[in-house]
């Protein structure tokens, strides 16, 4: 027997208790949203004013309880563009690999695993990588080459996958529309691919950059060091960078409470750079999403 | 006409080289940490059999051991059982945390959020996922040990309990997005076949859509599991770094990854100390790649069952 | 391949200015960079890179002929010595100042003397509550530095001639112990001479090497000087041979007045006149 259609008010009614419940749902969302920005929030009002030309500029004096962080700024931009010199070639060159030519066989899946794996492998693991293949393997000492070899074996993984995401993401017709008229494989994937699929490489490549930078796990063993009193002058020499001087002004320096505005200072600094290619490459993906009907 | 073909030919090889180096990479993580770390159980050059620091680790008692005390006043303990607890620990708890959080919010996100206001939401999660960790770290130190300090009366905030706060909030962005994904891959034939039967987007949300996400939301726990237990410099900066078995969340606790990094600058080349610290690495070289390989496999096979 | 790397660092350091590389002790890190920021001031054309990792590792990658110069907060050991001498290198050791190594706890705690036996006893976990040695019943909660410190060392050595209890707190540096100690009323710890000048919340011990003995507290400067404080330890710096060129100037510079006196503002004792002698022996 066919039951009685309910009443509007039951129909209300349940599609009110489904919206308190995804509002339930919403809480948690928010609250980490909150929380990001709250910590942002603390970090930024903490450290603002101890920003100014010279802490960009000059380099930390008085054991480092003063001055500014010049070098740090200089290692860490160092380090991350070599990484990038490394990886962003390799990396997108393999990703239009694995998005164009590779065959669907056992050795491409096995590729694409290991790649993605590489994705998930702790940091510390590259650090350890890094001493073992380039300082005590091939012998290239501490310094800006062995961490910013290092940060590119890190970053690679990275970069493949949104690199082979974005070439995958533009459809096919594109291609199929360039072999029609006769093109080689090649060419309709450098005319007719690659220019559309270039915002979402360079989105991808914006977020590794930004990931980069923070990151000191690799560069521990590789190269950072506590203080150099000038900048490296080649890149078999030692460096200082923004995240490890965070972690030593926070924990090792000897008066941490006397350089605490420093540590907070270091920290804004590092975020800004961080948030500014987050921000970019965020602006990015919007207008990919907006203008490309194809993409998501 | 040949030019063309040869130059496809060409670029072809050349890309397919730098893929095969990419994932070439990975075999030689694989290599080194298992030549190095297996370097650990056999007699170095520097042998001594008066010298305790140069003996060579059993390893049964890597394995087992409940004691890590490199640099011992007598005989050196490797053993890795209070490491691996602290960081099962800390991942634990902070799963326990991360994971209803997690998937609350991905739910949210995939079943009542469109267009533009969803890729915005997700895109400032990920974001999230990409922030320095010292800077968490940092904030962790000075914000969340007090805190816990002050709230649950103890002499130090260092300890477990902020330790898996912090991780608690550094895996979450990836259990978010990760779930999110495997909640769209559900086809929406499944939420108009709901809806056309009279249940509310609730009951839908909870009762169809997530166990038929369930591979994918699995795998994303797996992630953000792997996420947490590769975690270094947060929890190196509050954790209270003791390698000892804990007994309480206040207690101070080592995991693999912070024990490496305090003690691999340490360790003279070539030491058994040194080599040790490899084994150690490969270890949680093999929990990530399982994990990894896992959810990888899981999201497949979500993605598989919806072809049908 | 090592040997075309090598080259190409000296060339590169031949043509674009000295680097000299200081590796060791965590506890003389500070000391040590002061003193290179105030010489690149006085040589600009000398760049001093200063990095931590523990005395055992600087002493070792100056061993292997890494970096000229190693720092160390004790000095080497024989096997260290033998170590060196068959890699060709000859270690020449250079004190450029003295640490008095305190024991602090909170300022509330009422305990203020305390001989070696009984601080070796509390950190090797034997004794754990403080009303054991006359102070109030509180736990005694452990702090200290971690295995790769010269000092971590040093302390155990010296004072606990043991194991170190498992539940001690390993902290990443000095100020660390200092703030952890603070804030906590029931805690102890082991931190260098500069880490005690005016510094409220904690209070060092008098230390005395048997109960009988004058019990002497590492605030009582003539006693650091004399030697009567139990726990003076010289700071190290280890070259592969004669110090020649850059290096030399800086030690120079460090063994001289600004350098000493930098020694002293940073809370540790200057040469004393037998080390200074020695020492001068060393670098004629």
């Amino acid at each position: 027997m066919m039951k009685e259609p309910p009443p509007a008010r039951r129909i209300y009614r349940k599609l009110f208790i489904s919206n308190i419940g995804f509002l339930f749902l919403a809480i948690p969302l928010f609250a980490f949203i909150l929380f990001i920005a709250y910590m942002i929030f603390y970090l930024f009002s903490n450290g603002i004013n101890v920003l100014s030309w010279e802490f960009l500029t000059k380099p930390p004096v008085q054991g480092m309880t003063a001055g500014g962080i010049l070098p740090c700024v200089i290692g860490t931009v160092y380090i991350t563009l070599l990484s990038l010199i490394f990886s962003i070639p390799i990396g997108v060159l393999a990703a239009i690999y694995l998005a164009e030519y590779a065959p669907d066989n056992i050795i491409t899946r096995i590729i694409r695993s290991a790649i993605r794996s590489l994705a998930g492998i702790p940091s510390i693991v590259y650090g350890l990588f890094g001493v073992a293949l380039l300082v005590r393997g091939i012998g290239i000492p501490p310094s800006v080459l062995a961490s910013g070899v290092t940060l590119s074996l890190m970053n690679l993984p990275w970069i493949i996958a949104t690199a082979e995401e974005a070439t995958h993401a533009i459809p096919g017709s594109f291609r199929e529309g360039a072999l029609a008229v006769g093109a080689t494989k090649w060419e309709a994937i450098r005319h007719n691919v690659l220019p559309f699929a270039f915002p979402g490489i360079l989105t991808g490549i914006l977020l590794a950059l930004a990931r980069t930078m923070g990151e000191t796990a690799p560069i521990l063993f590789t190269g950072v060091s506590y203080y150099t009193s000038g900048l490296p002058q080649t890149i078999l020499h030692k460096f200082m960078a923004l995240p490890y001087h965070l972690f030593v002004l926070a924990t090792q320096h000897d008066q941490i409470m006397k350089v605490r505005p420093l540590a907070f200072g270091t920290a804004v600094v590092l975020l800004i750079l961080v948030l500014t290619f987050d921000a970019i490459a965020f602006i990015i993906r919007l207008r990919i999403a907006a203008t490309n009907k194809w993409q998501v | 006409m040949k030019l063309r073909r040869s130059v496809d030919r060409g670029v072809r090889i050349l890309f397919s080289a730098n893929a095969v180096l990419a994932a070439a990479v990975l075999v030689g993580i694989l290599l080194f940490l298992l030549i190095y770390g297996i370097r650990a159980f056999i007699p170095t050059s520097a042998f001594d059999p008066e010298d305790p620091l140069t003996h060579p680790v059993k390893i049964i008692s890597f394995l087992f051991g409940t004691r890590w005390n490199p640099d011992a006043y007598g005989q050196p303990r490797y053993g890795i059982v209070p490491l691996l607890l602290g960081s099962v620990i800390t991942t634990f708890i902070a799963l326990l945390l991360a994971i209803p959080l997690g998937i609350a919010s991905a739910i949210f996100i995939a079943e009542r959020l469109k267009g533009g206001v969803r890729i915005a939401i997700k895109m400032l999660v990920e974001l999230f996922a990409g922030f320095p960790s010292v800077v968490i770290g940092f904030f962790g130190l000075i914000l969340l040990g007090p805190f816990i300090s002050r709230l649950f009366g103890v002499a130090s905030g260092l300890n477990i309990l902020n330790a898996s706060l912090v991780l608690a909030v550094m895996s979450l962005p990836t259990i978010i997005s990760v779930s999110e994904d495997a909640l769209r891959v559900v086809p929406y034939s499944f939420r108009e076949a709901a809806y056309a039967l009279g249940a509310s987007p609730w009951t839908t949300a909870l009762k169809i859509i997530l166990p038929a996400a369930r591979s994918g939301i699995l795998a994303a726990v797996l992630l953000g599991f792997g996420r947490a237990i590769g975690e270094t410099m947060a929890v190196l900066m509050v954790a209270g770094n003791a390698p000892i078995i804990p007994r309480s969340l206040f207690d101070p606790v080592r995991t693999i990854t912070t024990t490496i990094a305090i003690e691999l600058g340490e360790s003279t080349f070539n030491s058994i100390h040194f080599f040790a610290l490899f084994a150690l690495g490969f270890i949680l070289f093999l929990i990530a790649l399982g994990t990894n390989l896992l959810a990888e496999s899981l999201i497949k096979r979500e993605k598989r069952s919806f072809t049908l | 391949m090592k040997k075309v790397i090598t080259t190409f660092a000296v060339l590169t350091t031949l043509l674009f200015g000295v680097e000299i590389m200081i590796k060791g002790s965590d506890t003389m890190l500070n000391l040590v960079q002061r003193l290179g920021e105030a010489f690149s001031t006085v040589q600009p054309d000398v760049t001093v890179s200063v990095t931590g990792g523990g005395s055992g590792v600087g002493i070792n990658a100056m061993i292997n002929r890494e970096v000229p110069v190693a720092m160390a907060s004790r000095a080497m050991k024989s096997k260290e010595l033998s170590q060196a001498r068959s890699n060709g290198v000859n270690p020449v050791e250079i004190v450029i100042a003295l640490d008095g190594l305190s024991v602090i706890v909170n300022s509330k705690n009422q305990v203020s003397k305390l001989t070696i036996d009984q601080i070796g006893a509390i950190y090797r976990g034997e004794i754990t509550n403080w009303n054991q040695i006359g102070g109030p019943n509180k736990k005694i909660v452990l702090y200290g530095r971690q295995p790769n410190s010269g000092t971590f060392v040093f302390f155990r050595d010296e004072v606990v001639k043991g194991e170190y209890s498992t539940s001690m707190r390993q902290m990443n540096g000095n100020a660390q112990i200092v703030e952890g100690v603070k804030a906590d009323e029931g805690g102890i710890g082991y931190v260098g001479l500069g880490y005690i000048k005016d510094i409220e919340g904690i209070k060092p011990v008098a230390i005395a090497r048997k109960p009988a003995e004058e019990f002497v507290s590492p605030k009582d400067e003539k006693a650091l000087k004399s030697g009567a404080y139990p726990l003076t330890r010289p700071l190290f710096l280890y070259t592969n041979g004669k110090p020649k060129g850059a290096v030399r100037d800086f030690i120079t510079f460090i063994l001289g007045n600004s350098g000493q006196q930098i020694v002293e503002t940073e809370g540790y004792l200057p040469v004393t006149q037998n080390y200074a002698d020695r020492n001068q022996q060393i670098l004629q």
